[in-house]
């Protein structure tokens, strides 16, 4: 994995509520066997005129003026503003692999879903959790201009706007501690092994039902 | 000693490590697989030179790519069809148990665990579908995982986790009929929101749920989830024991004695506290029909698509409007004037025999409307499958006028070739009602199988209460 340490990142907004993991990356693309090459089709949707299917040239595909990631002042952007419960549904991996796969690695909102949260920290993305009038206030200033970029740092749990605002954000230890060495989980409970070997044997003893 | 709750006694009892910070290392032990996401957890593991910490945990079966017609031609899509090979595949190379697409016990994941007794009370329950909470049913931790956990729990037998608040939903009194376990699910849902679980854990509990069979409590905890808690579970009783008795995977001879008495534990302590309660009356409790693009957007079937008014601030509204917008409804229209297009019944939230035998009742010598395209049943695995053929459902069914299909998870999110074209209104007992889940375009409207059915016969939403 990745690690994440400090973003200073282009800013786009997705105003609505309750985004869902199949919006983030619809069932169709979910069929693949691989990790990656999701981008392309991130709010498939939303984002393109016509049907998508897996195997098409996504270049070629008309796109929906209208959604807002595909205003030209929201290319390159890296930080995604979002609204309360952002990647609720399934449970879907493919959707933070689809959106870090378009570029973002800062994704902040009032609330996120849990599942959705915890794929994000497996992945490199930061998933930041700011209060709803904070985040109402981030929609604006968005909005009022152009070029707005936002500035994340994780080891100061701080987000900084052009003017030098700044907001403080929590993370837990061990998010934090994976995300900025760039650590996956599994290499880390390896090195406990012997506990849990030790827990497997009461367990046994316990319940053996269990181990048939 | 202080009062525990069901959750406190199931997370302590998995605790292998704490760290200060409070993350732990948690036992699993079952692991539920299935191919969507599960091909990038085995290679993840190939790749790291790994294998599966215990294969016995672990027990997998196709379900969401599989063909719901004929399958004796195998899968016409082609990466479908991959998909599901790397299923067989991985299974085979590490001696995994899995229910292979042409096998009697192949079905919705969520519906052959409990099934087979593979899930049991006590357990730590995971696979990488977010539906897992249906196993807390049996007063299981259960829940949902994504594929980088997939391949932690294949290596390690371990997912690193944190624990959550617990929430107790308590409903007492009792159903009127023809209101159901979706019922109260879809009530709940819109009491707290989709939102208003999240962060914890919910135990249902009350006089309402204890009456409920294993079938609905499964219904009910399946959609915890979609009020945001990733685990839903229901303390054990005698209908726990009584279902679980004698399942392929249950305890045996002494050892059933002795797991008894352990899962007897399996309830909160009188007086143990929790961090928020929801109180229901279940006698208020009416059909739900869920009227947009969100769990949380339902109603009463005697009520109305609301009106922007209602709406609690702007964020919502602008939900409410582009969801009028998406599901071709205005505000204030009768949930009972609402037409439909096509009838799906299935899908891990209602497909077992019960559902199956409900939805029979209101068929039994009716006719699909005229103006209905498609009504179709889809049973959860094989064995309802073929429970219902002995029952006589399917006759039932197919002199209905309904489509009755072979085991999957089909219409609920449309990843095979059942699904709905853009514009087209179902009436299903599935889950989600997101923008596009059974197609592009395809209009969901959340129902319990009795009114799915009975939606069928009228071509149109109606009161099962009052159907004759
Ligand atoms: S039936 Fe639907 S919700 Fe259940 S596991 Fe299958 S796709 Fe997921």
């Amino acid at each position: 994995m990745d690690s994440f340490t400090t973003l200073d990142g282009l800013v786009a907004p997705l105003d609505r509520a309750n985004v869902d993991t199949d919006a983030i990356i619809p069932k169709q693309f979910l069929k693949s066997i691989k990790r990656s090459g999701f981008g392309p089709n991130a709010f498939d949707e939303w984002r393109y005129l016509d049907h998508g299917e897996p195997g098409m040239d996504n270049s070629k595909r008309p796109l929906n003026p209208d959604f807002v990631l595909n205003q030209p002042r929201y290319q390159g952007a890296s930080v995604l503003l979002a609204r309360e419960n952002f990647g609720c549904g399934s449970s879907r991996e493919h959707a933070p692999w689809a959106l870090l796969d378009y570029g973002f690695h800062a994704i902040i909102a009032p609330s996120f879903a849990d599942i959705f949260f915890n794929n994000c920290f497996k992945n490199g993305i930061l998933p930041i959790r700011l209060e709803a009038s904070i985040v109402d206030k981030l929609f604006d200033e968005v909005a009022a201009n152009e070029g707005y970029r936002l500035a994340v740092d994780l080891e100061k749990q701080t987000v900084t706007t052009p003017s030098g605002e700044s907001f403080a954000f929590d993370v837990d230890a061990h998010r934090k501690y994976c995300l900025l060495n760039g650590f996956d989980d599994i290499g880390l409970t390896l090195q406990q092994v012997d506990k849990i070997k030790a827990f497997e044997g009461r367990h046994r003893i316990k319940q053996p039902w269990l181990f048939n | 000693m202080t009062a525990k709750t069901l959750y406190d006694k199931l997370w302590e009892s998995h605790v292998v490590h704490e760290e200060s910070d409070g993350t732990a290392l948690i036992y699993i032990d079952r692991h539920l697989v299935h191919e969507v996401t599960s091909p990038q957890a085995f290679e993840g593991l190939k790749l790291a030179g790994r294998r599966p910490w215990r294969v016995g945990s672990i027990l997998a079966v196709p379900d969401h790519n599989v063909p719901t017609t004929d399958r004796s031609q195998g899968i016409a899509d082609p990466i479908s069809r991959l998909q599901v090979e790397t299923l067989d595949n991985n299974c085979a190379e590490f001696g995994v148990t899995e229910f292979k697409m042409n096998d009697l016990r192949q079905g919705i994941v969520h519906v052959i665990g409990p099934e087979q007794g593979a899930t049991l009370p006590g357990m730590t329950v995971v696979c990488g579908d977010s539906h897992t909470s249906t196993h807390g049913a049996f007063a299981a931790l259960a829940h949902g995982i994504g594929t980088s956990e997939v391949e932690h729990v294949l290596a390690t037998q371990c997912l690193v986790a944190k624990k959550s608040k617990a929430m107790q939903v308590k409903v007492e009194g009792a159903l009127q009929k023809g209101v159901t376990a979706k019922d109260i699910a879809l009530a709940v849902i819109g009491k707290i929101g989709t939102a208003g679980g999240t962060g914890y854990a919910i135990e249902f509990a009350g006089s309402a749920i204890r009456a409920l069979s294993m079938e609905g409590r499964m219904t009910l905890c399946n959609m915890a989830i979609e009020a945001g808690a990733r685990a839903g579970m229901v303390a054990v009783d005698d209908t726990t024991i009584d279902y679980l008795k004698g399942r392929p995977y249950s305890p045996r001879a002494e050892q059933w004695e002795n797991a008894v008495a352990y899962w007897r534990t399996l309830k909160s302590d009188d007086g143990a506290s929790f961090d928020a309660v929801v109180e229901l009356d279940a006698a208020d409790i009416q059909p739900q029909v869920t009227w947009g693009t969100s769990p949380e957007m339902v109603v009463g079937v005697n009520g109305r698509v609301p009106d922007l008014a209602q709406a609690r601030n702007e964020v919502q509204r602008g939900d409410w409007e582009r969801a009028y917008a998406y599901m071709g409804l205005q505000a204030n229209t009768a949930i009972e004037d609402i037409a439909i297009d096509k009838v799906f019944i299935g899908s891990c939230t209602n497909s077992r025999i019960e559902d199956l035998r409900a939805a029979a009742s209101i068929a039994k010598g009716k006719r699909v409307a005229a103006n209905v395209k498609l009504a179709m049943v889809v049973p959860g695995s094989g064995l309802v499958k073929a429970q219902a053929e002995k029952e006589g459902l399917d006759k039932i069914f197919k002199d209905a006028g309904f489509e009755w299909r072979e085991p999957g998870c089909s219409m609920c999110l449309a990843m095979n070739a059942d699904r709905l074209e853009p514009g087209e209104r179902c009436a299903a007992t599935s889950n989600r009602n997101f923008e596009g889940r059974q197609g592009q375009g395809g209009r969901t409207h959340l129902v319990s199988p009795e009114m799915a059915a009975a939606a069928a016969i009228a071509g149109h939403f109606v009161d099962v209460r009052n159907y004759q």
